[in-house]
């Protein structure tokens, strides 16, 4: 009862009343649907919560035992207090602690987003660069006429949303204007593009859909686990 | 084996830090030499500028932030285009964040832009920080019908009944127009999804590269507008430029996604040159190999 | 050979920057608090890079730091932006007030404040997830969002993405384009129209070839095979898309090291 039937019947009251709010947008549906959305967004600010204790938890653990490379974790554990710290205190705050933004400038809060946080993450992003390249050369292959019109395509895209496109094709009288690179680049993503992604698009919606129903009527079990 | 055939095998099966060190040397080239390369503007780009600029003094705009450092190269020369633009215009800010990251965005944008460019903008009348809140979708759901309700504060903790250009707002239905600039999610999608759709909002937005295909078919019915990566931040700035001639001034402030386009064509080129010199070795040794049986 | 040859570079960089910084044409790590941090997020930048050699523990360092700061930023995000205004202040407005956001002070407690006790109660209940014991109570919570994810996401994909887009596929083939301003002129064209039946047609085709309870043989099989080009013409438009979004990113790394760092910009 605990473990399987006050879930089912809080995920198909909860999920019921924000379907009804819809078609019925009065008082009580249309407040409880606010008041349920706005639960869900705290309940979502305690999931960072979990998400750092169970980071510490594990890299705590690593410590303790002297893992194998237990002293990266111990700067996992490090950072994260330090960063805790002086968040949840507003050190170096320049407007102090009470009426201030957290990320204020000259906060060392701010300190660390600047010069820790924003250089590891911008970098992490930075480097698929190189792996996309790497990927294009060994991957991208020409092995049959499906993989053929996508790299062609890939091809057009990748000239033509550059001033290259226009230059190569740049000769071609205007009666040929539908064969510039930047035409083709233009008709492929507004008219070709576009259709595949709305096929997918409608295709996805009828899936989250149906998926969203067998959740609501408890169909679709497999969050609470085998337990 | 003749000489050409076992470069070709070679050629093949390159190490990967090869490509690496040419891809590395094309950007950090390029970068150097500061290659810039005009631009035309498409009709997307245009459509949401020209919506900006048809939009009356005092307009009131949603400027939701919904990035962070991963993709603020791509997406930082969009956001500060849009607030200049804004802020040209005499248009109502209202800026607001979906990831964590994005409040520092915002920070950024207000210090980088209307702080140093347009300090006669008077915070609470002119512009506001309403700040982030967790729940992606959650919060635009709730701000679609009661905005008060969960922004009791701007991110600065000041009372949301004290700050002016928050006076007779109820909820974000009233705005003139939602300007998204995303890197995923939540982001301009759960905008169309969960505000402009339902709400009746014209929405509009930058988001990066890798998005940008996806979210094409929700133009022109329930999206005006869409940048896609810097390549429509470099559009949209030779747009500013014509608009506002001050702009072409200074370029490296100014037009920091027309300066980044050099890069990325030395780059695509680069790229196109490793993947049509693959198709060439691989058709090769495929003819090689059949004719071999 | 080889370890002598990378401590020779290396020696070689730490030595060139040294000159700059002696000669002022670059900032000295130990000028102030900002010159440390840019000096401090070049080595973690140039840190990252360096696993497109090799994964070393320099990588591993900058790595491990980027985990550990990035949970604890998030978790101080949601609680200064969140749990102080949407809970705390709620739940205890005076005394939220007095300790975290003066601001609050200035509005009516909720008369409907007690009800702020079911987050409350979820968000301790997902926190006993942590417990060595109990952690089944966490699926209460977990069915809440879950129950709030379905119900918020069941309309907005009918009605945005599944409602809307078979609606403006079928208004498309006017070939009417729809004017930017409210009350504007539209403007009708044939070249408009002729893509808007190939998109049509293009969408249609994409569709069949999802449409698994009918055989992919005949006239339909053909259909559905135009509709697997369109799907890699979708995919190709997606990779080429890609690669510029991930070389735009390294711009900017560069242009940091480059300007923000060594000054040479």
């Amino acid at each position: 009862m605990m473990r399987r039937t006050i879930p089912l019947f809080i995920t198909a009251f909860v999920g019921s009343i924000l379907v009804i709010a819809y078609f019925i947008p009065h008082p009580p549906f249309d407040q409880l649907r606010e008041d349920f959305s706005i639960f869900f967004d705290i309940i979502a600010a305690v999931a960072f919560i979990l998400g750092g204790g169970n980071l510490i938890r594990m890299h705590g653990n690593r410590v303790s035992r002297r893992e194998k490379g237990y002293g990266y974790s111990l700067v996992t554990v490090i950072g994260f207090a330090l960063v805790l710290v002086i968040g949840l205190t507003k050190m170096g705050n320049p407007d102090g602690f009470r009426n201030s933004s957290v990320t204020a400038a000259g906060s060392y809060f701010d300190l660390a987003y600047q010069y820790v946080f924003r250089p590891c993450a911008a970098t992490m992003f930075a480097l698929l660069a190189f792996y996309v390249a790497s990927a294009s050369f060994r991957a991208f292959r020409a092995k049959n006429v499906e993989a053929s019109i996508l790299l062609l395509v890939a091809f057009i895209i990748l000239v033509g949303r550059t001033f290259v496109g226009a230059w190569l094709t740049a000769w071609l009288p205007p009666s040929l204007d539908f064969l510039t690179i930047p035409y083709l680049a233009d008709k492929i993503m507004t008219v070709l593009n576009f259709a595949g992604n709305r096929a997918i698009m409608i295709g996805i919606a009828l899936g989250i859909v149906s998926t969203s129903l067998k959740v609501i009527i408890g169909i679709d079990r497999s969050y609470l686990g085998s337990g | 084996m003749s000489r050409f055939i076992r470069f070709v095998e070679t050629f093949n099966s390159l190490d990967k830090r090869w490509i690496f060190l040419a891809v590395g040397v094309a950007v950090v080239t390029a970068t150097i030499f500061r290659l810039t390369f005009p631009e035309i503007p498409t009709p997307m780009v245009r459509a949401i500028y020209d919506k900006v600029e048809t939009l009356p003094v005092g307009s009131r705009v949603l400027l939701p932030f919904d990035y962070d450092p991963g993709s603020e190269p791509e997406l930082q020369p969009m956001a500060d285009a849009f607030v200049r633009q804004c802020a040209e215009k005499g248009l109502k800010m209202y800026f607001i964040a979906l990831w964590p990251l994005g409040q520092s965005m915002v920070e950024g944008v207000i210090n980088r832009v209307l702080l140093e460019e347009y300090p006669q903008l008077r915070y609470g009348e002119d512009y506001v920080d309403l700040g982030y809140k967790s729940g992606g979708e959650g919060v635009i759901a709730v701000i679609l019908t009661d905005l008060k309700k969960l922004y009791t504060t701007d991110a600065r903790g000041t009372n949301i009944e004290a700050i002016p250009m928050m006076a007779g707002i109820a909820n974000i239905r009233g705005f003139d127009l939602i300007l998204n600039v995303s890197a995923g999610y939540p982001g301009l999608k759960e905008w169309i999804q969960y505000a402009g759709t339902p709400g009746n909002i014209p929405t509009a937005g930058g988001c990066t590269a890798v998005q940008a295909p996806l979210l094409y078919p929700y133009h022109p019915d329930q999206m005006l507008g869409l940048m896609g990566g810097i390549k429509a931040a470099a559009e949209y700035e030779a747009l500013m430029m014509e608009g506002y001639p001050k702009f072409a001034e200074n370029k490296a402030r100014y037009l920091t996604a027309l300066t980044r386009m050099g890069p990325q064509t030395v780059a695509h080129l680069a790229i196109i040159f490793f993947i049509v010199a693959g198709n060439v070795a691989y058709q090769i040794m495929r003819r090689r190999k059949g004719a071999a049986r | 050979m080889k370890r002598i040859v990378w401590w020779g570079l290396l020696g070689l960089v730490v030595l060139v920057l040294a000159l700059r910084v002696a000669g002022g044409e670059m900032r000295s790590p130990f000028a102030d608090l900002q010159g440390f941090g840019v000096w401090f997020a070049a080595f973690l930048t140039l840190a990252i890079v360096s696993f497109l050699y090799n994964d070393n523990p320099i990588y591993r360092f900058a790595e491990h730091l980027f985990v550990g700061v990035s949970a604890a930023y998030w978790m101080v995000m949601g609680f200064w932006s969140t749990l102080v205004p949407n809970l705390l202040g709620k739940l205890w407005p005076s005394l939220t007030a007095r300790w975290f956001m003066p601001g609050l002070a200035e509005q009516a407690r909720d008369p409907l404040w007690f009800l702020y006790l079911i987050p409350l109660a979820f968000g301790i209940l997902l926190l006993t997830r942590l417990l060595p014991k109990g952690g089944h109570l966490s699926r209460w919570a977990l069915a809440f969002i879950l129950g709030t994810t379905a119900g918020l996401r069941l309309i907005a994909y009918l009605t945005a993405d599944f409602m809307g887009q078979v609606q403006a596929t079928l208004v498309s083939v006017a070939g009417y384009t729809p004017a930017l301003t409210p009350g504007g002129a539209g403007v009708f064209s044939f070249e408009r129209m002729f893509w808007d039946l190939v998109a049509v047609v293009a969408i249609l085709s994409a569709l069949s070839y999802f449409y698994f309870s009918k055989a992919h043989t005949g006239a339909f099989g053909r259909f559905s095979r135009l509709g697997i080009w369109v799907l890699m013409v979708t995919f190709g438009a997606g990779f080429g898309y890609t690669v510029m979004g991930r070389v735009a990113l390294l711009v900017g790394r560069v242009e940091f090291l480059l300007a923000d760092w060594l000054s040479v910009l």
